[in-house]
């Protein structure tokens, strides 16, 4: 595989408390491709995302998202950085006191030079895309799990980022919703252009979208390849963790320290 | 005591971040506005009933008072200045803590806990700026405005008491408050009521904003609001009385 690596991570070591998060852990999220980051829950994949945007800092390690380290940037260029980046939120994070149009016009509103006409235009077009066209003047409180999802989904690509990055964009979703959601994500990656980067640990979900996957457990990752590589792999933990099963070598018994 | 100290100094630092966002604020006066309505409007009806029952009160227990001593033609000035130059202000910024502050903290705490400030952190916007700034200055604003109106409908109980049912002379009432009461008695009134809406709104948008993201840490984010407040305004009141006599 050609290296032309977006997002870099190379042995970042984070604990909180005694307790290591992350001990040496590398990985990479190719220009233009879909990257996923599978892993049990508490695996600290939600803290990675932290660690990519600036959020949390590494004690040790280096990361690397559009050739800069967003944990050693100001405020400002942080900030400009991350007008390059689109994030989906578990939850929606949607603003409360915002209507559904008002919520996709925010960034655009906040960051570009884009005229009143050209805003209604390109908001009504992302609420299109998510099939929300007619809920533009909802309040946030009256949606559906599912239809948040999708006005954030709408909001993180107002801005057209170069970087997408979603955290567990299929947690508590319904079938229908999730394929909803999951189509949606395969349109925006299939214009090209966009580099995506997936936390979840949905294997069947991200086998269809995904270029390529990571495995963490245990602060590191344990096993990479493309979906087709994880699926035949005959790795201990990657078996327990695509098949499902409760025993194996991930533990089962939470631990202060991790081990 | 050290936990009290790095309380009071992170409060500090928040504070000059909120100073420091003031003016860009400014640029969006709608937000602000919204905000006077929110922290201001809203409060209205629980300070102009207090402000009512205050005034009776002391219509009441100030004439029975004066009259032991047989000069109850002075009873307009010992409301006027007790209303404007200690009950007004604290009475309506504690008032103005449990209404208003409470509902800041936890507005800001919830959002908080939904990830909305994470949402706009990653959007490249400073939450401080968004979120915070207007609401201190909506708080900043309405306080000195309500205190006003307490004032205003504490004196209007207070002659309902006096003149209506006491039968002293309205004349008297008025004309004897008109003359006594000097403009340094506004001012003291007027500095402690935007002096007690800068510690209100303060407290309220520091505890809200650094609460912990779950359903008890919201709660006690109002909670906290209600009890610091409460005890900052009362110790503000006596340093500035102190200052003023």
């Amino acid at each position: 595989m050609v290296d032309d690596a977006l997002l870099t991570v190379r042995d970042v070591h984070y604990a909180v408390g005694a307790r290591p998060i992350f001990a040496g852990l590398s990985l990479s999220a190719q220009r233009g491709k879909t990257t996923a980051i599978m892993g049990p829950s508490g695996t600290g994949k939600t803290t990675l995302l932290r660690l990519l945007t600036g959020q949390i800092h590494p004690e040790s390690g280096e990361i690397s998202v559009f050739g800069a380290d967003p944990t050693k940037l100001q405020r400002k260029p942080l900030y400009q950085l991350r007008q390059r980046m689109g994030m989906l939120f578990q939850n929606g994070a949607l603003l409360t006191d915002l209507n559904v149009f008002e919520n996709v016009a925010f960034p655009l509103r906040e960051h570009s030079k884009l005229s009143e006409g050209e805003i209604t235009e390109r908001v009504l077009g992302k609420l299109q895309a998510v099939g929300l066209r007619e809920a533009a003047l909802l309040m946030p409180a009256e949606l559906s799990g599912g239809m948040a999802r999708r006005v954030a989904l709408a909001r993180a690509i107002a801005t057209e980022p170069e970087l997408l990055i979603y955290d567990e964009p299929f947690v508590g979703l319904d079938p229908i919703s999730m394929g909803v959601i999951l189509r949606l994500i395969k349109e925006i990656n299939s214009r090209g252009g966009v580099t995506s980067l997936i936390v979840s640990h949905d294997v069947e979900e991200l086998a269809k979208i995904a270029d390529y996957t990571y495995l963490l457990s245990g602060g590191k990752v344990v096993a990479e390849g493309t979906p087709a590589q994880m699926s035949r792999s005959t790795d201990a933990t990657v078996r327990q963790f695509i098949d499902g099963l409760a025993d194996g070598p991930v533990p089962f018994h939470y631990t202060e320290t991790g081990k | 005591m050290i936990a009290a100290l790095q309380k009071i100094g992170a409060i500090s630092v928040f504070f000059g971040r909120i100073l420091a966002g003031i003016v860009p604020a400014l640029a969006r006066p709608r937000l602000i506005v919204h905000q006077v309505y929110n922290a201001g409007a809203r409060s209205l009806i629980i300070i102009m009933l207090s402000g009512l029952f205050v005034g009776m009160v002391l219509g009441l227990q100030g004439f029975d008072l004066l009259q032991r001593i047989g000069s109850e033609e002075v009873l307009g000035i010992g409301i006027a200045l007790a209303l404007l130059k200690e009950l007004g202000p604290v009475m309506t910024a504690l008032l103005f803590a449990g209404r208003a502050g409470t509902a800041l903290a936890s507005e800001i705490g919830l959002m908080r806990a939904t990830d909305q400030l994470t949402a706009m952190e990653m959007m490249a916007v400073d939450p401080v700026h968004r979120i915070v700034v207007p609401r201190f200055l909506g708080g900043v604003i309405a306080v000195p405005l309500l205190v006003a109106i307490f004032n205003v409908i504490g004196l209007y109980g207070a002659q309902l008491i006096a003149v209506q049912q006491m039968g002293i002379d309205a004349g008297s009432f008025w004309g004897q408050t008109q003359s006594a009461v000097e403009l340094d008695d506004v001012t003291e009134g007027v500095i402690k009521s935007f002096v007690f809406g800068v510690a209100c709104s303060l407290i309220a948008v520091y505890e809200g904003f650094h609460s912990a993201p779950t359903a008890a840490g919201v709660g006690l984010a109002t909670t906290r609001t209600v009890v610091t407040s409460s005890v900052l305004i009362l110790l503000l009141n006596y340093l500035l009385t102190a200052f003023y006599l």
